[in-house]
């Protein structure tokens, strides 16, 4: 056991502080120390994207991060996209399109999709096959996903052209 | 699997972090951006006793003009050159290459650094360092020394620094109006790449190639320079018959070696096909074909 270390993070907008071993991954530190088990973990290193979340506004996976090497950090994980009890576009999207099955690799997904559409609005389907290459789904094919993401695109574009 | 337990130290300066790898000597590692050092911890191929980050030393983290140089700090997040207008106007090669490493999540965090000291045969960085004649500079408390790209890369996963040392800073030469490509075969798209090519041209106002820079990657255990390709095109308009004697040249001075997704023919086969389509995207002809 090596000396546990103090760190603090700010996840979804609330600050918390726990004292945890400096091997502890963000991900388990998610997780377990704070009980959001949105962010799943998949093959643990950073090749299947389940685990993504938003460390400082950009996407990085959750399982190749130590808390402590994150310390003071500002952490959104798919808890922190829906708004009260409102599915945000991406996630309505990714529902009315059947874009999951098993809904494991979703939330990884999710928070890729969420950086993806931020830098690129008005995608073409290459661009959204690119952006997709390191989330795994096991279950339904990409089809779907590629569909929702279009749609979620399309979405915010009338949302942003409406406010 | 998760990894091994280890002291952890986040110092804030540069100085601390080498007054540190000088303590500590071999039993420490650097973690920067960790998306190559991280997966390897978490399946406990790589123990090390001590882990040194440098994620709060801001004054590692830079892009920055110079004598001629291009210089990026050992904290330069990928992104952050794949973003940088600078990186584009001054070092175009290197702009190209970032899109190919890993996806927008890793590039986010892993540094361009980090990549280079890294070594893996197959990842592009070191590839553009190789092809450019980058300058490492390695830092240790005793002080700075400078290496060449094509030195500082001695085999798969091994660079030349010894135990205290760090990368702190890559120069990249600084030029203007240079074009260039970074072209791959990979078994998927933003997968490992089998065989790649990095090419950057100059051109001169009468349409011949004043300088063209080429480096091959998944043909040996470090990138290998294509000197006889550049010496084909250096002097020369960039025609279809050039572009033939670049495929050819590319596959003079290299031995690629079999393995598992590809053996040693297709290799050679494919560094001259990449070689030439590397040189005709780089020209913005978008030719393709072997």
């Amino acid at each position: 056991m090596s000396q546990k270390v103090s760190v603090r993070l700010t996840v979804n907008g609330k600050a918390y502080e726990r004292r945890v071993e400096p091997r502890y991954l963000l991900a388990d530190f998610l997780r377990h120390e704070i009980g959001l088990k949105g962010t799943h973990i998949g093959c643990e290193h950073g090749v299947c994207g389940a685990c993504t979340v938003m460390i400082d506004g950009r996407t990085a996976r959750s399982c190749l991060h130590f808390a402590a090497a994150v310390d003071g950090a500002e952490i959104t994980t798919v808890e922190g996209l829906a708004s009260e009890d409102r599915l945000n576009p991406i996630q309505q999207a990714f529902h009315e399109h059947h874009a999951l099955q098993c809904g494991y690799c979703t939330p990884g997904f999710l928070m890729t999709v969420t950086e993806f559409l931020q830098r690129n609005p008005s995608p073409s389907r290459d661009e959204i096959r690119i952006a997709l290459t390191n989330n795994i789904c096991r279950c339904t094919g990409y089809a779907n996903i590629i569909e929702a993401v279009a749609a979620a695109a399309d979405a915010m574009r009338g949302q942003a052209g409406r406010s | 699997m998760k990894p091994a337990p280890f002291e952890f130290f986040a110092p804030r300066t540069r100085e601390e972090v080498l007054e540190l790898l000088a303590r500590y000597g071999d039993d420490a590692r650097i973690l920067s951006g960790g998306q190559s050092l991280v997966p390897l911890m978490n399946m406990r191929i790589v123990q090390p006793r001590i882990l040194i980050s440098i994620n709060k030393c801001p004054e590692l983290s830079y892009i920055r003009r110079s004598d001629g140089h291009l210089a990026c700090g050992a904290l330069t997040r990928q992104a952050e050159a794949e973003d940088s207008a600078e990186v584009r106007s001054a070092c175009p090669l290197l702009s190209e290459a970032m899109p190919l490493v890993g996806g927008a999540a890793n590039r986010n965090r892993g540094t361009v650094c980090g990549s280079m000291a890294h070594a893996d045969p197959l990842a592009e960085p070191p590839a553009v360092a190789v092809a450019l004649e980058a300058e490492m500079v390695v830092g240790s408390a005793g002080g700075r020394r400078i290496l060449p790209a094509e030195a500082f890369f001695v085999s798969e996963l091994t660079n030349a620094m010894a135990p205290g040392e760090m990368l702190e800073e890559v120069r990249f030469p600084a030029r203007r109006d240079a074009r260039a490509a970074f072209v791959e075969i990979a078994n998927r798209q933003h997968g490992f790449a089998v065989v790649g090519v990095a090419a950057q041209l100059e051109m001169d106002t009468a349409g011949l190639c004043r300088s063209a820079r080429l480096a091959a990657i998944g043909v040996g255990p470090t990138p290998a320079r294509l000197r006889a390709a550049e010496r084909v095109l250096e002097g020369q308009a960039v025609t279809d018959l050039t572009l033939k004697h670049v495929a050819e040249a590319a596959r003079e001075t290299i031995e690629p070696v079999g393995s598992f997704h590809a053996d040693a023919a297709y290799r050679l086969h494919m560094a001259g096909v990449l070689a030439r389509r590397a040189v005709a995207q780089a020209m913005g002809s978008g030719q393709r074909g072997a």
